[in-house]
């Protein structure tokens, strides 16, 4: 499926990434997936994505878990715990 | 959202208009500190997501207006740079009585504090910091959640 994927904050500066359209293979089919298909990439995406740090994960404008089935065209976006307000 | 800083008085009128239903407003306004971490803050930058920013906070001002009576809600979330003293966010609930009012807008804030996707950067003299999520948040917004019955 392909995806829309952003990155804010920490991850976008780590990154040097602010969005990217990725053609993720079938066996891509949870939020927990995407996170270790993109930190399948090594480097910099292994280092962070794969190690002990917390992420949330929203799609379409919602948050979502790990385990959320992936939906074809989402807009699915990845960031560190958020600090507002 | 917005980039500019909020007027409480002007929010607070438009607000309650003229329902004379409201018996209760409850303000609370979040403020840039000039220390966190033990450091001097220079600036604070808040980074959020355009688009779900506005759901979610619409969300959260639904979720409080389902759980308790309000007679109106609203959150004004700034955005961009901002500098010890300056406003960052308020939250005003009206209700008849004071309960609804001040149970909401404390919901309403540990949810903000938890679900709403902003990202504050501290510029201190050593240069920027991302700040880290705190569990003291976590926790406050946990007692919302109503326990499972076993």
């Amino acid at each position: 499926m392909r995806l829309k994927v952003l990155y804010f904050a920490q991850l976008r500066e780590k990154f040097g990434l602010a969005e990217e359209s990725v053609q993720a293979p079938d066996s891509v089919r949870t939020v927990a997936d995407l996170m270790q298909h993109l930190g399948a990439r090594g480097g910099v995406w292994q280092e962070t994505l794969g190690g002990h740090l917390a992420f949330r994960v929203a799609m379409n404008q919602e948050m979502v878990s790990q385990q959320t089935a992936l939906l074809d065209g989402a807009e699915v976006a990845i960031f560190r715990p958020v600090t507002g307000g | 959202m917005q980039t500019e800083d909020f007027d409480l008085r002007l929010e607070h009128q438009q607000l309650i208009q003229n329902d004379h239903g409201i018996g209760a407003v409850v303000a609370f306004i979040g403020m840039v500190r000039d220390l966190n971490l033990a450091d001097d803050v220079v600036a604070l930058e808040l980074e959020h997501y355009p688009g779900m920013t506005e759901k979610s906070l619409i969300n959260i001002a639904q979720q409080a207006e389902k759980r308790w009576s309000l007679q109106a809600a609203r959150i004004v979330h700034r955005v961009g740079k901002m500098y010890p003293g300056d406003q960052i966010v308020l939250v005003l609930t009206a209700s008849a009585h004071r309960g609804d009012a001040y149970e909401a807008n404390t919901f309403m804030m540990d949810y903000l504090k938890t679900e709403a996707p902003f990202w504050k950067k501290e510029w201190t003299p050593e240069g920027p910091r991302w700040i880290e999520a705190r569990e003291s948040d976590d926790s406050a917004v946990a007692r919302w959640t109503e326990k499972p019955s076993s």
